[in-house]
C-alpha cells in the first residue's frame, strides 16, 4: 500500500515529466521506492477513479502553428447554462468548456471556452460559424486572444 | 518541419498512453514501426520542445484545489508581475491577453488553504486586485490536438 501523502506526490512527479526511456516506469518506480508493478497499478487506478484525466504526451501547440488562441467567454443565464455549455462542448473546433462563477460587477461571464486555431481568421469564422448554427446571438461574449505565453506545464503540488 | 510519420505518432501518444512495463512496444505495434526508432524520434520531438511534456493530466476537481486567476496589469508592470507569478511553482499556465484583465493564470495547490494563501499572496504583492474564477462544472474537456 502507498501511503496518502506519498500518492500526492507521485501524482505530482507524475504531471510533471515522466522519461522518454525504454522503460520509463521502472525507471520512476526506483525514485519512490516502488515495484514496478505498485506503481502500475497506482496508476491505472488513478485512471479508473478519475484523478487522472490524460495520459500522454502534451504538444506545444505554438510550436506546431496553433498560433491563434482565443479564450471566448459568454454570459448565459443560470437557467440555460447547462444546455448552452453542452452545445459549446461539442463544437469540433473548442478544446475547453468550462462554468465559472460571475464576479460582478468586475466579471460577468459565467462559460468559459477555449478555441485554438492557425490563424486569428480562422478562430474568428469558427466562432461566427458556431453562433449562427447554434443561435448564440443573444448571449454577450468576449474574445481574449493570447498576447504571450508565460508558462505551461503540469499542475505542481508543492509542500507547504 | 513534422514528417508524415512524425503526425502519425503525435496523433497517437497524446492521450491514452499505455501504461504497461513495455509501453513503447505496445506503441510500436499498434504503429507499425520500430520501436527504438519511435523513442529516438519522441526524443528529438522532446528535446526541440514540440512535445512540452510527457506525463498525466490531473483532474483537479479531484486531486487538490485550483483555480484560474487574473490580473488587470499596467503595460509597464506587466514584466515584473509575470515575474512575481511566474516564481510560484503552483502557476502552471500563464497568459497575457487581450482584454482590461490582461494576465491569465491557473493556480493550483494540494489544498484549498494553500490556494487560498497563494492567491492572497499574490494580490498583495502585485498591488492589483486578483479576478477568482473556479471551475463549477465542464462540459468539455479535449487538449489533445488533431494535426
Amino acid at each position: 500500500m502507498i501511503p496518502e501523502e506519498k500518492k500526492l506526490n507521485i501524482l505530482d512527479v507524475l504531471s510533471a515529466g515522466i522519461p522518454v526511456v525504454e522503460y520509463p516506469y521502472k525507471e520512476l518506480a526506483k525514485q519512490f521506492n516502488l515495484q514496478e508493478s505498485e506503481l502500475l497499478g497506482f496508476i491505472q487506478d488513478a485512471i479508473t477513479d478519475g484523478k487522472i484525466k490524460r495520459m500522454g504526451m502534451v504538444l506545444n501547440h505554438h510550436k506546431l502553428g496553433f498560433v491563434a488562441n482565443a479564450m471566448v467567454v459568454w454570459d448565459v443565464p443560470d437557467c440555460v447554462v447547462d444546455k448552452v455549455g453542452n452545445i459549446l462542448g461539442k463544437q469540433k473546433c473548442v478544446t475547453l468548456c468550462y462554468q465559472r462563477p460571475r464576479q460582478l460587477p468586475e466579471w460577468r461571464y459565467n462559460l468559459f471556452t477555449m478555441i485554438h486555431g492557425k490563424k486569428r481568421q480562422e478562430v474568428l469564422a469558427h466562432l461566427s460559424q458556431i453562433i449562427d448554427n447554434n443561435a448564440l446571438h443573444e448571449y454577450p461574449r468576449d474574445v481574449l486572444f493570447s498576447v504571450r505565453k508565460f508558462k505551461q506545464g503540469g499542475a505542481r503540488y508543492v509542500n507547504e | 518541419m513534422l514528417s508524415e510519420l512524425d503526425i502519425k505518432i503525435l496523433n497517437r501518444v497524446q492521450s491514452d498512453f499505455p501504461v504497461c512495463s513495455d509501453p513503447f512496444s505496445v506503441l510500436a505495434i499498434e504503429l507499425d514501426i520500430d520501436k527504438a526508432l519511435l523513442i529516438k524520434r519522441l526524443s528529438e520531438l522532446q528535446q526541440d520542445n514540440t512535445i512540452s511534456r510527457f506525463g498525466c493530466v490531473i483532474n483537479h476537481r479531484k486531486v487538490g484545489k485550483s483555480l484560474l486567476a487574473a490580473l488587470k496589469v499596467p503595460h509597464e508592470k506587466m514584466e515584473d508581475t509575470v515575474t512575481l507569478v511566474n516564481a510560484y511553482l503552483e502557476v502552471n499556465h500563464n497568459y497575457q491577453r487581450e482584454h482590461a484583465f490582461n494576465l491569465w493564470f491557473v493556480v493550483t495547490a494540494a489544498t484549498q488553504c494553500r490556494l487560498d494563501k497563494v492567491l492572497d499572496e499574490l494580490e498583495s504583492k502585485t498591488g492589483f486586485p486578483l479576478l477568482r474564477l473556479p471551475m463549477l462544472k465542464p462540459h468539455h474537456i479535449n487538449l489533445a490536438f488533431d494535426l
